[in-house]
Parts: structure tokens; C-alpha cells; sequence
């Protein structure tokens, strides 16, 4: 895995930790314990040893033969993050960040969710080690992820729900930092995505990076040769950069960060961070930002709970700029048609976020010859959403 | 005489209440809530009771730092359309009748957005003498010292009960103006018990430098003030004003009645 901090958490311009003066010396105990625990070698193996056994890794590279024919061009193969325990890549990183925290003695684990994946994953593994966990969770998100708001309330966690602000994820992510801020010495603060102040985006990173690293070895083996491209949609980016990280030196290898369109980028109803965004401070990082004239953060739309974030991880900003990675939008209509292609064609449901990494896919492989390859990153099931789908499709 | 600015404004306060045996009451405001009007009353009312200092918020959508009354408070501000050039206009205004010193509280991406350069040169231009930025680490706050520094404006840092022995070096030795101590692990917001971090952390501070520390964070009551005020040279007090403010939105006479009244009581505790 890439264990490497950047320096001064840096990504050229992208990164950073801005936040208050009382959080500053938790995130240097973070980086602090993060570089010990990258190195020491029992630790290592409890995680493996957690992937393999609990989440049940490696998650399998699956040649999406019908989906294929379907769309008449390029191989598509999905990275199967769906098949992980608790239905997405989250798991990798709070399986994590949690063993971080019991190892450091922390009495109590906080999250923020979107989706309520992460919330989920989090909730998990906090079950799994014994530590009391709360989560925060926009009150837009928890009416419309109703069913793993039960199942964090199931695995023994609280959940908060947010009404400040858009009562999104980023109001989550708002209230989870002030509750760190009054009870920092003894929480953990499991952050959900490869953004934030630094450590965290080298250190949700390097959880899930496992995705990219298990891909290139898989395609490898199956095809023979490295993929013309990877996708993967982008939150705040954590299964796109577990993914990218995996090809980053492969310079045949196009990286394609899939962003939500909402109703239109041209509509500004959207989560489109990269697409439409400038270089800002929120949360912590300087990356790419939805925010007005004045610096105010604006108001986000996505039909998927885990893109509907205004922000975006530092490495994919600086990605974007070196020219690495291509970030597209993709609306909330072509997704549901991505659903739909895929639960008719090879009997998956994939969750909304990762139904932009087919619907994008949908796109590129017809144009494209049919021996080259697509590895899709499926971050996650779609059971999730049956209630939103509900009210789509019929 | 050439009236002083900047830095050096700030300097001059605090050695002129020292001079006298006493302490800065220093009080809090969101510019723009719930109108920049009010916000102009406000501050004028605040000096004719006893204020020595001025801090005036740029109210941001995302104040992290912050607790429900000030949130609510910036969120009033923006709804009102206020905004840093707004703040600065008002800061302008305020000059024609007042020398009080006035600094901004902010977070850091509406400055960044205006450009840290052109902020540091307008902001002088106003009136304005000194900046605290919620999210801005010393180890950050470079790129905006030195426009500031230039201008002679202060980058006031805060330093908190967790900052370690190094990290306080650290901002004592970037520090203009005085230093923000954060009483309490926390947001903003009133608390009904006094702050128990906070002689402590003071005391770690004054080790390190003769910079004037502000405590603030959770200060509500002349009592409290009272008796956190012989260990600083400086009490901040925000959730507790901007609560008078948020009760009485609908009577503005009322309102400034009532801060006027709370100055009062606070600049006799502190003083
Ligand atoms: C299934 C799934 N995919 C993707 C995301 C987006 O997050 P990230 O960009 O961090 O991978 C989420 C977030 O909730 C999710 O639940």
C-alpha cells in the first residue's frame, strides 16, 4: 500500500490543515500514530488480517461480460467494493481508522455520513472493537437513507441528526468537527473520505488504496495488461483515489473522476466540486470548492447522498491540475439510467454514487475499440436507495 | 498628534489600561445581523459603556468554531446580504465617529476568496486594525501575516488549552496584538460553569511572552468575567451580547438598552 505522508500534508498547492488552534495538536497525535502504525508490522497484520477475514477481501474484479455487449465497445470490469462487508469500500478505511483509535486509547469514536455508508462501516467497526460511537448525519440524509440510519441505530451507534445549515453532509461534517473540538482529548474523530485536514487525506488514502493496488494485480492476471482507463465517482473522493493510487506511475493508465451533475452543471444545482468549482478552504484542506463570490459555501444537489458534498479531497484537485486525472459530471438522470443498465444486464444493483461510474462508462465504451479495457470502481450496493428509486422508476 | 493604527492602536490600548490597573473588555459582535445599521449602533453603544475593543464578525456559512448563537447570528448576517466588502464599508463609516480599536473575526476562505493581499491593503484603509482568523494555525497563517505585517495591521492568534508547550513558542513568537486564549475546549457559546483550562492556560502562555493575552470562549457573566480578569489583560465576551441582540431583533431601542446595560456590568467586572 502507498503509506507515504506528504510533506506539510501538502499536495503541490491542495491540502493543508486549516482549522482551529484546538484541533491542531489531535491531528499531529493522528499523524504522529498514523507513521507508527504504517510501520509497525503487528499492526499490519491485524488489518490484513481484518480485510481478509471480516471484510472479506480481496473484493473480486468481475468481467461485466453482458454489460459489455450491451454497450459495444471497450471491456468494462467492475471492482467489486459492493461485495465488501456493509456494502461499500468504506469499511476498508473505518476497519482502519478504528484499530488507529483503540490503539491509542481513545474512549470514544465520532463520524460524520452523507449516504450513511461510512456511518455504517464506522458503526461497524466500532461494534466490532467494543468503542461507544455517534455519528452526525444531515436531517435531509436521514430521511433519505432511512434504512442505514436503523442500521447504525442496529450496531449500538447514535445517530445526530443535523438541521443547521443545507443538512447535508457538509453540515455533518460541520457539527462532527465541533463536537471534536469540545472533547478532543478522548475521540476519534473517524473521518469518511480522502478530504479534510491533513493527515487525513494521506491517511484515508492509504486505507484505501488496498482497491487500486488488488485491481492492477487483477487485471494483470486476467487480461494480461494494465487497463486504458479507471473510474470511479467522486464524493469527496476516498474510492476514487483507493483506485487511483493503484496506477498513479502507469502513465498509459487515464484516471477518470466521475462527479454529480445534479440536475446540470449548467443549472448549478450540482455537487460538482472539480467540474465547476475554484480553490478555497473548507474543512480544513485548500482544494476545489463550490463557493460564491464572496467565499460563502454554496448549496449542493445530487440525487446521490454520498456525492452531495461542495468539496472535494486535495489530491484529486492537484490531480486535476497536473492534468493526471479528468473529471466529468454526470447528471442525476444519466445515473438512474446507469442503475438501470446494470441491475438489467448483469443482475446488480449498484448504490447511486456508483451508478455515476457506470452511466460515465455507459459513455466512454462505445467509443471505444473492443479490445481495450475499463476497470469500473462499484463502490457500493444499491439497497440503499431503493427508497429515492422508488420514487424515480414506475 | 498623528492617531495611531494597526498594531500599534491595539498596543496602546492595552498599555493604557495596564498603566491604570486594568483589563480590556472586549466585545463581540457579527457585523451585518441583524442589519449593518444595528451593527454601527451596536458598536458605538458598546464603546459608550465601556468596551475597550471591538471585535466585529464576518459572518462565514460554515463557522466550525462557532456555537448555535453566533451560527445563527451569521446566518441572520448573510441572509441580510452581508459580506467583507460590506464589513469593511461599515468599518469606514465607523471611523468618522469613533478610535476605538476594531478587529475582524473571521474564517479563512472569505478572505482568501477577496484576495489576501487586497484584504490586508482595503482592510487598512478602513480602519480596520487587526484580523482573527478561526481556522488559520500559526503554522498556516503566513501568507496572510506578512500582507498584514506590511500594512502594520495584527494577525491576532489563538492559542488553546490543548496547544502544546512547542506550539505555544510557536505562536507567541508569530503573534501581533494579543493573543486569543480559548478558554475551554469548545465552541463558542455561554456555559454556566467558569471555564476550568483557562488560569491554566494562561499561565502557559504568560511563561512565554510579554504579548497581552484575551481570554475568551464561554465568558457570560460579570462574576465569571470577574474572576478570570486578574490573570489577563483582556476579557472577550460574544455568545452572551449576540443573545441580547437575537431577543430583542424586533426593538432596536430595546436592544441596544439592553447591551448597553450588559457593557456595563461586564467593563465594571473586568475593569
Ligand atoms: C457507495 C458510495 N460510493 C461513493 C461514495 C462517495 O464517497 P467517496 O468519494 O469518498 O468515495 C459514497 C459516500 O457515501 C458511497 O456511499
Amino acid at each position: 500500500m502507498t503509506g507515504q505522508l506528504t510533506p506539510n500534508g501538502r499536495f503541490g498547492a491542495f491540502g493543508g490543515a486549516f482549522v482551529p488552534e484546538t484541533l491542531k495538536p489531535a491531528l499531529e497525535e493522528l499523524e504522529a500514530a498514523f507513521r507508527q502504525m504504517a510501520d509497525d508490522p503487528a499492526f499490519q497484520e491485524e488489518f490484513q488480517t481484518l480485510l481478509a477475514e471480516y471484510a472479506g477481501r480481496p473484493s473480486r474484479l468481475y468481467f461485466a461480460r453482458r454489460l459489455t455487449e450491451h454497450l459495444g465497445g471497450a471491456r468494462v470490469y467492475l471492482k467489486r467494493e459492493d461485495l465488501n462487508h456493509t456494502g461499500s469500500h468504506k469499511i476498508n478505511n473505518t476497519l482502519g481508522q478504528v484499530l488507529m483509535a483503540k490503539r491509542m486509547g481513545k474512549k470514544r469514536v465520532i463520524a460524520e455520513t452523507g449516504a450513511g455508508q461510512h456511518g455504517v462501516a464506522t458503526a461497524t467497526a466500532c461494534a466490532l472493537f467494543g468503542i461507544p460511537c455517534e455519528v452526525y448525519m444531515g436531517a435531509e440524509d436521514v430521511e433519505r437513507q432511512a434504512l442505514n440510519v436503523l442500521r447504525m441505530q442496529l450496531l449500538g451507534t447514535k445517530v445526530i441528526a443535523v438541521t443547521s445549515g443545507t443538512r447535508t453532509l457538509k453540515d455533518a461534517i460541520n457539527e462532527a468537527m465541533r463536537d471534536w473540538v469540545a472533547n478532543v482529548q478522548d475521540t476519534f474523530y473517524c473521518f469518511g473520505t480522502a478530504a479534510g485536514p491533513h493527515p487525513y487525506p494521506s491517511i484515508v488514502r492509504y486505507f484505501q488504496s488496498v482497491i487500486g493496488v488488488e485491481a492492477r494485480a487483477q487485471i494483470i492476471e486476467k487480461e494480461g495488461r494494465l487497463p486504458d482507463a479507471v473510474l470511479a465517482c467522486v464524493g469527496g473522493g476516498s474510492n476514487a483515489m483507493g483506485m487511483f493510487s493503484g496506477f498513479l506511475d502507469d502513465a498509459s493508465v487515464r484516471l477518470i473522476g466521475v462527479e454529480a451533475g445534479g440536475d446540470g452543471v449548467e443549472t448549478g444545482r450540482h455537487s460538482a466540486s472539480l467540474t465547476a468549482g475554484i480553490p478555497g478552504v473548507l474543512h480544513g484542506a485548500v482544494s476545489y470548492l463550490l463557493q460564491d463570490d464572496d467565499g460563502q459555501i454554496m448549496g449542493t444537489h445530487s440525487i446521490a447522498a454520498g456525492l452531495d458534498y461542495p468539496g472535494v479531497g486535495p489530491q484529486l484537485s492537484y490531480l486535476k491540475d497536473s492534468g493526471r486525472a479528468e473529471f466529468v459530471a454526470i447528471t442525476d438522470r444519466e445515473a438512474l439510467e446507469g442503475v438501470r443498465i446494470l441491475a438489467l444486464t448483469e443482475g446488480i444493483l449498484p448504490a447511486l454514487e456508483s451508478a455515476h461510474a457506470i452511466a460515465q462508462a455507459a459513455k466512454m465504451a462505445p467509443q471505444m475499440s473492443p479490445d481495450s479495457l475499463l476497470i469500473v470502481n462499484l463502490s457500493g450496493r444499491g439497497d440503499k436507495d431503493v427508497h429515492t428509486l422508488a420514487g424515480e422508476v414506475g | 498628534m498623528e492617531e495611531l493604527r494597526g498594531t500599534e492602536r491595539l498596543a496602546a490600548t492595552f498599555a493604557t489600561l495596564k498603566a491604570e490597573g486594568k483589563r480590556a473588555f472586549i466585545a463581540y459582535v457579527t457585523a451585518g445581523d441583524p442589519d449593518m445599521e444595528t451593527t454601527k449602533e451596536l458598536v458605538l453603544t458598546l464603546e459608550k459603556n465601556g468596551a475597550s475593543i471591538i471585535e466585529l464578525g464576518v459572518p462565514f456559512s460554515d463557522p466550525v468554531a462557532d456555537g448555535p448563537v453566533i451560527q445563527e447570528a451569521a446566518g441572520r448576517a448573510l441572509a441580510g446580504g452581508t459580506t467583507l466588502p460590506k464589513v469593511l464599508e461599515t468599518v469606514r463609516a465607523l471611523r468618522q465617529e469613533t478610535s476605538i480599536p476594531i478587529v475582524l473575526l473571521t474564517y479563512y476562505n472569505p478572505v482568501l476568496r477577496f484576495g489576501l493581499a487586497r484584504f490586508a491593503c482595503e482592510a487598512a484603509a478602513s480602519g480596520v486594525d487587526g484580523v482573527i482568523v478561526a481556522d488559520l494555525p500559526a503554522e498556516e497563517g503566513g501568507v496572510l501575516r506578512e500582507p498584514l505585517d506590511e500594512m502594520g495591521l495584527a494577525l491576532i492568534p489563538l492559542a488553546a488549552p490543548t496547544s502544546t508547550p512547542e506550539r505555544i513558542q510557536l505562536i507567541a513568537e508569530k503573534a501581533r496584538g494579543f493573543i486569543y486564549c480559548v478558554s475551554l475546549l469548545g465552541v463558542t457559546g455561554m456555559r454556566a460553569d467558569l471555564p476550568p483550562d483557562a488560569a491554566a492556560l494562561l499561565e502557559r502562555v504568560r511563561a512565554m511572552t510579554d504579548v497581552p493575552l484575551a481570554l475568551g470562549f464561554g465568558i457570560s457573566t460579570a462574576e465569571h468575567a470577574a474572576i478570570v480578569a486578574p490573570n489577563c489583560d483582556g476579557v472577550i465576551v460574544g455568545s452572551a451580547i449576540v443573545k441580547l441582540i437575537a431577543k430583542n431583533l424586533d426593538d432596536r431601542a430595546q436592544m441596544l438598552a439592553e447591551v448597553g446595560a450588559f457593557a456595563r456590568e461586564m467593563a465594571a467586572a473586568v475593569g
